[in-house]
């Protein structure tokens, strides 16, 4: 504990941690300013009519992404996977086939690495505002990230009946549906409901840099200082992360 | 399928290199159709010995021959057409536990299927009447439709053999298929068995710790003692004194109940738990 307090005493000055500067006088009339205007939140219908389009065009990124990221991390996550390796059954896997695999892995670690943010910085330019950018940025990232956990959990599953069905001379593909993906199917299901969950977050955040959704309205509501719309907004995403939060949880204990 | 083994040896994949191998210079000949049970005290190497002609374990010395053709010198995919003549199956039923009993038995098939048909049948099982078949030879086929996991460890047993009556393999080589089950069912199993083998010509070669059954139902008894042949005789000319040789010190296997299920250890890496990712 002392240890810990005396280590972080240089990182500390580093990084110029001077948290009383929130109470001085000048930048307390801003923060009060700012925070007042959160009460009373606005309500007119207009306005809450705009914000549940823009909470469900969230909604619609985070599956649309979600959905891109599945088509791209199956086959890579199958193509990665060793339980799958028929020269691999016997001892050592050939040459090929490792390269094959190491390169699949390769692929879903560099897409995973780069933080969607990033890649939605990258698309708004490229593809210009709105939901485009935020569906291909989570697409990307999330397909590495899901990719390699699915590689991951069908690894570490017991394999003896896929092992079984390659050993009797079944093909790859035969013995992943019949074995590997019935064995590991509850893990699967659930990480994927985790995952999608967590896509809805992460499109608010994305909005931040023009992909479309709340997160997009957040930003332009604080750049106006309008803290009454900022407000409704910031109750309105908790609320939405709550729901999320609570469908993910039931869909994971119905599936399992 | 003709099975020849010259002066083969094979050792556990995950076993230390200077350590005994669990098989050794063990020369071995089937003919086509011949039907041969291997009895043996627990570590004598027949699981081994199965999965050596099964093409699951590479010798480490000595020849294998399938049908006068080494299969170590063939290429991946060939070596995998050849496993899909044979089929071979393990002590512990390899059934993964939320699986329906049907797609488990039709799994047989899957290496004389294309990969569209083992799909479909995936979502509407093509061969019911097939399995229904298979099934009935020992008596499950009320759980055609049922989960594995709701099933006893005496009829996992039984549907995993039934996978072998789907399969087309031209050599069964199972090993402890008697396991779990009680006398009554053992009977049915084995004959189940027996007369698949000689209805499609299949050589049938199976490892048993009951040796009653393997005297009453098989005509050749080959014994193995600490991966070396102790003797290889017609049915009739095994008598107690042989046997009673071939389980010294281990005489309670003998007349006892069949000892805990001796697999081939796993790989040594171990498997690696999957990591949650939180960002």
């Amino acid at each position: 504990m002392i240890a810990a307090l005396v280590l972080s005493w240089p990182m500390l000055q580093l990084t110029e941690f001077t948290p009383w500067v929130i109470f001085e006088p000048s930048s307390l009339k801003y923060t009060t300013r700012f925070l007042a205007g959160f009460f009373p939140p606005k309500t007119d219908s207009e306005f809450l009519a705009m914000l549940l389009r823009e909470t469900w065009r969230t909604v619609a990124i985070a599956t649309s992404g979600i959905a891109l990221a599945f088509v791209l991390a199956v086959p890579l996550a199958l193509i990665s996977v060793r339980v799958l390796s028929i020269s691999g059954l016997t001892g050592r896997m050939n040459a090929l086939p490792a390269v094959v695999r190491f390169t699949a892995r390769a692929v879903m670690i560099v897409l995973r690495s780069i933080p969607e943010l990033i890649w939605a910085l990258v698309f708004v330019r490229v593809v210009g505002l709105g939901p485009t950018a935020g569906v291909l940025a989570i697409a990307l990232t999330y397909g590495g990230m899901l990719g390699k956990v699915y590689a991951e959990i069908l690894e570490s599953g017991d394999n003896h009946a896929t092992k079984a069905l390659l050993q009797n001379g079944a093909g790859r593909l035969q013995s992943f549906f019949y074995g590997l993906l019935p064995q590991n199917a509850a893990e699967l299901t659930s990480y994927t409901v985790y995952r999608w969950e967590c896509a809805i977050r992460s499109s608010a955040v994305l909005g931040f840099v023009g992909a479309g959704g709340i997160g997009q309205q957040m930003e332009v509501s604080m750049k106006m200082f309008n803290g009454s719309e900022v407000s409704a907004m910031l109750i309105v995403f908790m609320a939405l992360v709550w729901l999320a939060d609570y469908v993910s949880a039931w869909l994971r204990r119905a599936l399992a | 399928m003709r099975v020849d083994l010259n002066d083969c040896s094979a050792r556990h994949p995950a076993s230390k290199i200077d350590a005994a191998p669990a098989v050794r210079r063990l020369s071995l000949s089937v003919a086509e159709g011949e039907q041969v049970a291997v009895i043996g005290p627990s570590g004598s190497g027949k699981t081994t010995l199965l999965h050596l002609i099964a093409c699951a374990l590479r010798p480490s010395e000595g020849v294998l021959k399938l049908n006068g053709v080494d299969p170590w010198t063939l290429s991946t995919r060939e070596l995998q057409l050849r496993r899909g003549e044979l089929f071979l199956a393990s002590q512990v039923p390899p059934l993964p536990p939320r699986q329906r009993v049907i797609t488990s038995v039709l799994a047989g098939r899957l290496p004389h299927e294309s990969v569209m048909a083992s799909l479909k049948s995936l979502f509407y099982p093509t061969g019911i009447a097939v399995a229904e078949q298979a099934l009935g030879q020992f008596d499950l086929s009320d759980k055609l439709f049922e989960r594995v996991d709701r099933l006893s460890g005496g009829e996992r047993q039984r549907v995993a053999l039934a996978r072998a009556l789907v399969s087309k393999a031209s050599l069964f080589l199972i090993d402890e298929p008697l396991s779990a089950l009680d006398p009554t069912r053992a009977e049915e199993a084995i004959a189940a068995l027996v007369t698949a083998a000689s209805e499609r010509g299949a050589t049938f070669v199976c490892t048993l710790h009951q040796v009653a059954t393997a005297l009453k139902h098989f005509p050749r008894i080959i014994g193995l003692r600490d991966g070396v042949m102790a003797f290889d005789l017609a049915a009739s000319a095994v008598t107690p004194e042989i046997l009673r040789a071939l389980y010294a010190n281990k005489l309670d296997e003998l007349t006892g109940a069949a000892p805990e299920p001796e697999e081939l250890p796993a790989s040594t890496a171990a498997p690696s738990p999957a990591v949650m990712h939180c960002r």
